[in-house]
């Protein structure tokens, strides 16, 4: 019985003929001043009119598209009945912090992107869905936690409480194991809390399913750096097996003159202060930052992390909010929405240009940017047009902030600390593709450690494969620990 | 929360804290600190970690009461529980046998300065202490120098104890002196340890200092922490604290620690008005 009244299975032809539905979001220029979150999330109404546009194809090349492989037909099925309570409860048999990965997942490039409709119409908003079903389960009846079939005895620890480890944690209590996830800052969530601003994901939420987790059995030690408090070797001796979750570690900056200037800041700092540190209600809370209000803030980058950091300008107060990126945007990394967003608040994007140097006054203070302007070249590596510096085309702007958010290195503590895990050049840890165990017998790593700077689901899409595997490992006693 | 053992001022605004830590107790080494927040609404703070002891399981951190933070901590007393603290961070000390060497501490630097001049000792080190401080008042741990150095030359800006006059002009008289010193430590005020490292420089002597920068996270993640040390940018939090002094560039360091002095002017002045909400917060928090 659901909670709702059932609407109809339609034909597959009148399901095509529904246009997708918006989500209600907040005013551009209304949310542009306040740290409130922009999608307002679908009523019963709007998720049931949705979820009558899915095929429920027998064989969903969404579920394919997803990193997690969540039953995504199954659950929109539930939505149809009514029955939010089971549209949320199969949603969890996959994905641990639904609320958050139907907020941040670059759906369009996922299970969307394949979605049988896609190919005439615009897919299904299986994101919004899916926020709908979590944000309902826990409004209205509570985070229910599944049932634990039985206990192995076996203890694993995870290292790093952001997505790849809250993932593995949330996939290895339902296997019945023993979990503790080790954090090195005051509070759970790694990326979630410190880097995605309130405003594209309250951190009630992520405090919402992290305590999910905690009910469900998953033990959590905050302030605890593995590789300085005790070293890997020494949680080693009281659990079967790790798991490495610990994320991207250092801000890259450009290494051009005047970075050092006051008002220059790394994204992850500047979002850090803002988001963990609160310090957008400064006398509340103790930690500053630069006066942004009137202020013009330059954010170098095309990311993600480059939206994030320039609409949180905006809602500092900021005159201007400009990106300033080397490519065009249709090269630019950022989810689509995230850009029309952004751009809808106001934000202007310098599009084939790079900062040169900054310039300071003599105390120090960023005052102003020579920027280079580029244009698109042949393709690199990576298979997009490279950005080519055009001759003389130089300029100087005024700005007050700059925040760089071009990505981030590998943290060095755990290689530091523990040789006997292979790091590649670039200091991110070789694994196995297939079962993500590293060099270190027992040791499996995922998340951006591995791969670089990437996406939340792609790191939960790790900390759920080494989860199955870490598995497979405390219960085979066949699994071979091969390493070339 | 890691409960206060013990506290007490060791000057009129610099105070001593041992804290329950076992774990970090265990790990840490000279010249590593740790992170703290005193509540939950607080900032994090880096703090060098100036003794310890791993079979009772504590730490001891030295505080001097100087913005909002570090004031609500110098509030707190044995009993009374820190919301948050994690460590060891940073590389240790680098300590070898270098011969001769002078530990310089001015004011509350000097409990920086201590673990290492101890350290310094138990490598076979002769180990020569200068403690500075304003006046007599503000040189702290003298007897616990005493204990780990050869020789202890207490300074003060007014003269009213010991050498009268600044660190550097005890250090200048020594290096006169024509001994032969093969390695100087020092830590305190940024235009102090400017002093010392323009000062040992011509005589090319090996010469450390601790620096202070802000820090967020402390393990790297931020890198608010950055300075100049031989051209090159650093992050002091991972690749420091401690580095040569003759490569920092300490006008950079000055400029940056200076970023937020309004916004902690405002913080301090909002704190000072308001007492009694800085007490109930803590108090609250002992309750929870």
């Amino acid at each position: 019985m659901g909670a709702y009244p059932a609407v109809p299975k339609l034909p597959n032809k009148e399901r095509t003929k529904i246009p997708r539905h918006k989500i209600p979001e907040q005013e551009a220029n209304v949310r542009n001043k306040n740290f409130q979150e922009v999608n307002l999330g679908y009523t019963i109404e709007l998720a049931q009119a949705e979820a009558q546009r899915c095929l429920m194809c027998a064989n969903p090349p969404c579920m394919k598209g997803c990193p997690v492989s969540v039953k995504i037909p199954f659950f929109i099925e539930k939505i149809i009945e009514g029955d939010i309570a089971s549209a949320a409860k199969i949603l969890k048999e996959d994905n641990a912090l639904p609320a958050v990965c139907g907020r941040v997942c670059p759906q369009e490039e996922q299970c969307e992107v394949v979605c049988v409709i896609a190919k005439k119409f615009k897919p299904v908003a299986i994101g919004h869905l899916e926020r709908f079903a979590a944000d309902w389960e826990r409004n209205n009846i509570g985070i229910q936690v599944p049932e634990i079939k039985i206990k192995t005895g076996k203890k694993v620890a995870i290292i790093g409480g952001g997505p790849a480890g809250l993932s593995a944690a949330g996939d290895l209590i339902q296997m019945g194991h023993d979990i503790t996830v080790f954090e090195a800052l005051h509070e759970i969530g790694g990326v979630l809390v410190y880097g995605i601003p309130e405003f594209r994901l309250p951190k009630e939420i992520v405090k919402a399913e992290v305590d999910g987790l905690a009910k469900a059995g998953v033990k959590f030690e905050k302030n605890f750096v593995v590789g300085l408090t005790s070293t890997l070797d020494e949680i080693l001796k009281d659990y079967d097996a790790a798991f490495l979750g610990v994320g991207a570690g250092l801000p890259y900056f450009m290494n051009i003159p005047g970075e050092e200037l006051s008002g220059v800041y790394s994204a992850n700092e500047y979002l850090t202060r803002v988001n963990l540190m609160k310090a957008y209600d400064f006398g509340n809370n103790d930690t500053p930052i630069v006066d942004i209000k009137d202020k013009v803030v330059a954010v170098i980058g095309g990311g993600n992390t480059a939206m994030d950091a320039v609409r949180t300008s905006l809602r500092l107060g900021a005159k201007r909010g400009m990106i300033i990126y080397r490519r065009s945007e249709s090269e630019m990394p950022a989810r689509k929405e995230e850009i029309h967003h952004a751009s809808e608040e106001g934000v202007e994007f310098m599009l084939l240009t790079s900062p040169t140097e900054y310039h300071g006054d003599e105390r120090g203070w960023l005052r102003s940017m020579v920027i280079q302007k580029m244009e698109l070249g042949e393709p690199d590596a990576s298979g997009r047009r490279k950005p080519v510096p055009i001759p003389g085309a130089l300029e100087e702007i005024p700005v007050d902030v700059a925040v760089v958010a071009i990505g981030n290195g590998s943290n060095p503590i755990i290689s530091r600390t523990t040789p006997e895990i292979k790091v590649n050049k670039w200091g991110n840890i070789l694994v196995d593709k297939v079962t993500m165990k590293t060099s270190k017998k027992g040791v499996f790593a995922g998340g951006d450690i591995v791969t670089g700077g990437a996406t939340v689901i792609l790191a939960m899409g790790a900390g759920r494969t080494a989860a199955k595997y870490i598995n497979e490992y405390l219960t085979n006693p066949d699994f071979v620990w091969d390493w070339e | 929360m890691n409960k206060i053992i013990e506290s007490r001022f060791l000057s009129p605004n610099v105070k001593l804290f041992k804290i329950e830590a076992p774990k970090i107790a265990e790990k840490r080494k000279a010249g590593q600190f740790i992170m703290l927040r005193v509540t939950d609404t607080g900032e994090r703070i880096p703090l060098t970690i100036a003794d310890s002891n791993s079979q009772e399981g504590w730490i001891t951190i030295i505080a001097q009461g100087i913005g909002k933070t570090t004031k609500m901590l110098n509030l707190l007393e044995a009993g009374d529980y820190i919301h948050d603290v994690v460590g060891p961070l940073g590389k240790p000390s680098h300590i070898e046998n270098f011969g001769t060497a002078i530990s310089i501490g001015g004011g509350v630097g000097t409990a920086i300065a201590y673990p290492i001049a101890k350290a310094l000792k138990d490598k076979g080190n002769y180990v020569i202490s200068i403690a500075g401080g304003r006046s007599k008042e503000y040189v702290i741990l003298e007897d616990e120098l005493k204990a780990c150095s050869d020789e202890v030359y207490p300074t003060t800006d007014d003269g009213s104890y010991g050498y009268h006059g600044f660190v550097t002009d005890k250090l200048k008289e020594l290096i006169d002196s024509g001994r032969k010193i093969d390695f100087v430590l020092a830590i305190g005020p940024v235009p102090m340890m400017e002093a010392v490292a323009n000062l040992t420089k011509p005589y090319g002597i090996k010469t450390v200092v601790s620096l202070n920068s802000i820090m967020i996270d402390g393990t790297g993640m931020c890198g608010g922490c950055r300075a100049i040390v031989d051209g090159k940018t650093v992050f002091v939090c991972v690749d420091g604290p401690e580095f040569d002094a003759h490569q920092v560039n300490f006008k950079v360091l000055k400029n940056r620690n200076n970023t937020y002095v309004s916004k902690e002017k405002e913080a301090l002045h909002d704190f000072e008005c308001h007492l009694d909400q800085a007490f109930n917060k803590l108090i609250k928090q002992e309750q929870n």
